[in-house]
């Protein structure tokens, strides 16, 4: 028996991810400022997406045995490291503010979400089922701490709804790897596979393990994407998280739940069960969405619908990946630019809000309401929100190219449900302040007493021109993405 | 590049760069920068049937495709099978010469009003509809399409009347229910060609029997409810009524324009076959909103309503000279087309004009407009008059050829929807009668103020220009109109 020979540069990205939690931890423990803590994570994650780029998608695998290899690198790993390192960077840079404030240890912060970052990045490279359920482990586990992190300053009111969002999340979330675990076990114990390459359909009699074992596994899968009916824990966790860490988890800890489903279901014939969630979750996640009178639950339950669309790309089979893959990035981006705009809009360290809060946001900060209506826009489908129409036309192209004409409709359909409440909170934006019941001598006075104009701060707003431009780009030349993913 | 290609390109990028720079400009000269671009645009407009002359070097291997004046193509996004192709022929260019006017009259009625957005997003608004009208690609069109939705949401949930939210949303969620049908209509067409070049698509090269049949459906509904053919077209009187002058001017101006032209060029022109096969439903409905229509009119208490209403039926002679799929019925179309955009367009501005005097639009509680306003009261007869369809006016030969080509088709049941629609015409004289009688004559129950200030002369003069020109020399509109025409038709089995 040979020693195996392992392919250190295809190994880069994952070396600068884990390297950046090492850096973190480091930093916070010699240097203990925040700044440097701060620099260590912008300057590690921006390291890992170089890293990506440079090893690329063509690269042979390494941890081989034989043929089939447990990381492997891909153009999809390729900008999904990419994604994960500009997400991670963009949301540190929507905690500072309240970071600064000591809502949460910077040192501890950043090193989990570094963490989290590394998980993603493996999902992405993973060749093997263990590597794959390991990744998205590594990418949740320290969520569940960051949603619950949350510190109060003296005399502040203390609330223990982060706490009780994090115990919500992390037994949902054990229990659902705990069933992939399963899936993978019983998938194993009838067809030998392990390694993703080598996953096929059952056969004989041990077809039905084997089905049972791949349902298994894409239902656990599916928790981690807020799929209905397993999704109940998205809004009541994203409600209760700090606004960038719900930013987070409705970005890159989706997108690291969308990577693993894609390596399943591309491989094994997991198309009607796909196709039933899809529907079932972007119709629900419409139609509640609908009553949300919170900010947050709002976003959490619009996520919840557009991981139908991607969903329904996946229904495919290996034909929508693709489809799946451009979906989700051009969905992340938008999302972490409505997040952006939310966190702005807000105190530091303040939640969502109720939806009346941001009555007349638009007219007193007119770039934050023009980012957000482009998001919403483009969450909607709709230009300005260019990058979004692209998103829909491609999953609808793809369904139809693919003969599921019903789900395109479907997927379309759900498309003017959606609208109906991303214009509602739009409208809000620039909305004239509600008459006093009162007398008032000067309402406009009274509507900036109560309404006031916070400043945003700097590493906020750069966060925001950033992803907004990004969002903007990619709706220009969305075949870059498409480049990015073939 | 050709100075012709550019002036292809500045029709749609001129408002769209000019929209930006309304929105970041302080409110009085992001106004003036805003008439001076709706303005400017219209140069590359007058230019394009310049390039008519070289029409016959533009050779297209697709013999039923058009013979385009001059044309745009980069490729964009080739995943999705969208090139930004532009291009221009005798169908969409008094299409896109009426968004050019009519955004450029809005915007100088703007002038000295207060703000600037409501300025910008007329821009983005011209941007939208000229590049849907110019669009020679699919997807390209679809994505104009929806360009125009957000923006008119806004005008209406911005400027409206009272109950303007509602209005609104029930447009925006209307109208992106059509929308939703045109994508699945373009994708289908789209990934069963393997192209969204319309000028190869044209004629229904490449799709089989029941692509075409599923795409036509797809495509119809989407252009029904934006045209808005009866019954899908309950948006429309609730839109108007509620939107502001300059909303409901572009609106009926061209923003319907955008579902008749689709329909002949994208639903005609991609799926002949589904075309011939939904012509007499499509006849059927069309007639049922003539008379719908009129019979509503009839009933109508309050003024932009009943313009509103009275769209419905002319857009359903519009879509009756359409399914009849003849020369004559499509280039009725195309005439009753431009004819409804001027009249309407003036009607609105009337309309707008006596709501601000009056603060009312109730026909009861107007009266005597003769009297009060003379001038006001002339030329909302004028309006009226053309809007029924007197000859010599622009009304006439759209809805009279619309007939014709009714009668020419043959038949039982052509001739039928021919004679009913003829009625409808008639109607359409009797509600307009009432409501002239109802708000120029009688007895003076308001006093308004009579003078008309410059800038309503300005808006309201080119129009009523047009209107008699279009009327007396039908054959500016028609001129480049036969050779696409027949070159459609032909296509048909």
């Amino acid at each position: 028996m040979t020693a195996q020979t392992v392919d250190h540069v295809s190994l880069l990205p994952l070396y600068a991810a884990a390297g950046t939690a090492v850096l973190v931890l480091l930093a916070d423990l010699v240097v203990a400022r925040r700044s440097a803590i701060f620099g260590a994570l912008v300057v590690g994650g921006l390291a890992t997406a170089v890293c990506a780029i440079v090893v690329g998608g063509s690269r042979v695998g390494t941890f081989c045995a034989g043929a089939s290899c447990s990381w492997v690198p891909s153009p999809l790993a390729m900008t999904a490291a990419v994604v994960f390192a500009g997400l991670t960077v963009g949301v540190l840079g929507l905690s500072v503010p309240s970071l600064r404030l000591g809502t949460a240890p910077a040192g501890e912060f950043c090193f989990l979400l570094a963490c989290s970052m590394t998980g993603g990045v493996v999902v992405g490279y993973a060749g093997d089922l263990i590597t794959l359920i390991v990744g998205v482990e590594t990418l949740t586990l320290p969520l569940y701490l960051l949603v619950g992190l949350r510190r109060f300053a003296p005399g502040e009111k203390v609330s223990t709804a982060s706490a009780s969002a994090s115990v919500t999340f992390f037994l949902i979330s054990v229990v659902s790897t705990a069933i992939a675990l399963l899936g993978a076990a019983l998938n194993y114990a009838a067809t030998g596979a392990l390694h993703l390459d080598r996953l096929i359909d059952g056969a004989g009699p041990f077809a039905p393990v084997a089905d049972a074992g791949v349902a298994l596994l894409v239902i656990g899968l599916a928790f981690k994407v807020a799929a209905v009916p397993l999704h109940a824990w998205a809004p009541a966790t994203y409600e209760g998280a700090p606004l960038p860490v719900a930013a987070y988890l409705s970005t890159a800890s989706k997108l690291g739940g969308v990577l693993a489903l894609a390596a399943i279901v591309s491989r094994v014939d997991a198309a009607a069960l796909t196709g039933v969630l899809a529907v079932l979750t972007m119709t629900v996640g419409n139609l509640v969405a609908l009553r949300q009178t919170r900010m947050v639950r709002l976003l959490a339950w619009s996520s919840i619908a557009q991981a139908g669309y991607i969903l329904a790309a996946l229904a495919l089979g290996a034909a929508g990946v693709a489809a799946a893959a451009a979906y989700s990035v051009f969905f992340v981006v938008l999302e972490l630019v409505a997040f952006g705009v939310v966190v702005a809009l807000r105190a530091p360290g303040a939640d969502g809000g109720s939806l009346l809060a941001y009555r007349g946001a638009g007219r007193r900060s007119p770039w934050l309401g023009a980012a957000l209506v482009l998001a919403f826009a483009g969450l909607a489908g709709l230009p300005p929100g260019l990058a979004g129409l692209f998103a829909k036309v491609t999953v609808v192209d793809a369904l139809i190219d693919n003969g599921h004409g019903w789900l395109a409709g479907v997927v379309a359909l759900n498309a003017v449900i959606g609208l109906a409440y991303y214009v509602r909170v739009s409208a809000l934006l620039y909305t004239k302040a509600e008459a006093p019941g009162i007398s008032v001598v000067d309402p406009a006075l009274l509507e900036a007493a109560t309404h006031p104009r916070l400043p945003v701060p700097r590493v906020v707003g750069f966060v925001l021109v950033a992803a907004s431009l990004v969002a903007v780009a990619l709706g220009f030349a969305p075949q870059l993405l498409f480049d990015a993913l073939v | 590049m050709t100075i012709y290609q550019v002036a292809l390109v500045a029709v749609v990028a001129l408002p769209a760069l000019g929209a930006a720079a309304v929105a970041l400009l302080p409110a009085r000269p992001a106004r003036l920068t805003g008439v001076a671009v709706s303005a400017i645009t219209l140069l590359p407009i007058i230019l394009l049937p310049f390039a008519r002359s070289s029409t016959w070097t533009t050779y297209s291997a697709n013999p039923a495709g058009p013979r385009l004046w001059t044309e745009v193509d980069v490729s964009w996004v080739p995943a999705l099978h969208l090139d930004f192709h532009l291009g221009v022929d005798g169908v969409s260019y008094p299409l896109v010469a009426l968004t050019g006017l009519l955004t450029a009259l809005c915007t100088a009625y703007l002038l000295k009003s207060s703000g600037r957005a409501l300025i910008a997003l007329l821009l983005v608004l011209e941007a939208g509809i000229a590049g849907t009208f110019l669009s020679f690609d699919l997807i390209l069109f679809f994505l104009f399409f929806e360009v125009v939705l957000l923006p008119m949401y806004a005008v209406i949930a911005g400027w409206g009347g009272d109950d303007r939210r509602r209005a609104a949303r029930k447009f925006v969620l209307y109208t992106l229910f059509g929308s939703v049908f045109l994508l699945l209509g373009v994708v289908t067409v789209a990934v069963s060609a393997g192209t969204a070049d319309l000028a190869e698509l044209i004629g229904g090269a490449g799709l089989d029997r029941t692509t075409q049949y599923a795409a036509f459906t797809l495509l119809a509904i989407a252009f029904a409810v934006k045209a808005p053919l009866w019954p899908l077209h309950t948006w429309l009187p609730d839109a108007h009524t509620q939107a502001p002058t300059v909303g409901s001017v572009i609106l009926a101006g061209v923003l319907l324009k955008m579902g008749t032209y689709g329909l002949i060029r994208v639903g005609v022109g991609v799926a002949p076959l589904g075309a011939e096969k939904a012509a007499p439903v499509l006849g059927i409905l069309a007639v049922a909103a003539i008379i719908a229509g009129a019979l509503i009119c009839l009933r109508q208490t309050e003024l932009k309503r009943l313009i509103a209403y009275s769209s419905v039926g002319h857009m359903g002679f519009v879509l009756l000279g359409i399914a009849t799929l003849s020369v004559t019925g499509l280039q009725a179309a195309l005439l009753g087309n431009v004819a409804h955009g001027l009249i309407t367009g003036l009607l609105f501005f009337l309309a707008g004009a006596i709501k601000d005097r009056a603060h009312t639009g109730e026909l009861a509680e107007l009266g005597g407009l003769r009297e009060t306003a003379p001038r006001l009261a002339g030329a909302l007869g004028f309006a009226a008059i053309a809007s029924l369809g007197l000859p010599g006016l622009a009304g006439f030969w759209g809805e009279a050829f619309a007939v014709v080509a009714a009668v020419q088709r043959g038949g039982g049941l052509w001739t039928t929807l021919a004679v009913l629609a003829a009625v409808g015409g008639a109607l359409t004289a009797a509600y307009f009668l009432r409501l002239l009688r109802r708000v120029t004559h009688g007895p003076a129950v308001i006093s308004l103020s009579p003078t008309i200030a410059g800038r309503e002369w300005l808006a309201w003069s080119p129009l009523v220009v047009l209107t008699l020109a279009v009327g007396l020399v039908p054959t500016l509109v028609l001129a480049a109109t036969s050779a696409p025409m027949r070159a459609l038709v032909e296509a048909l089995p």
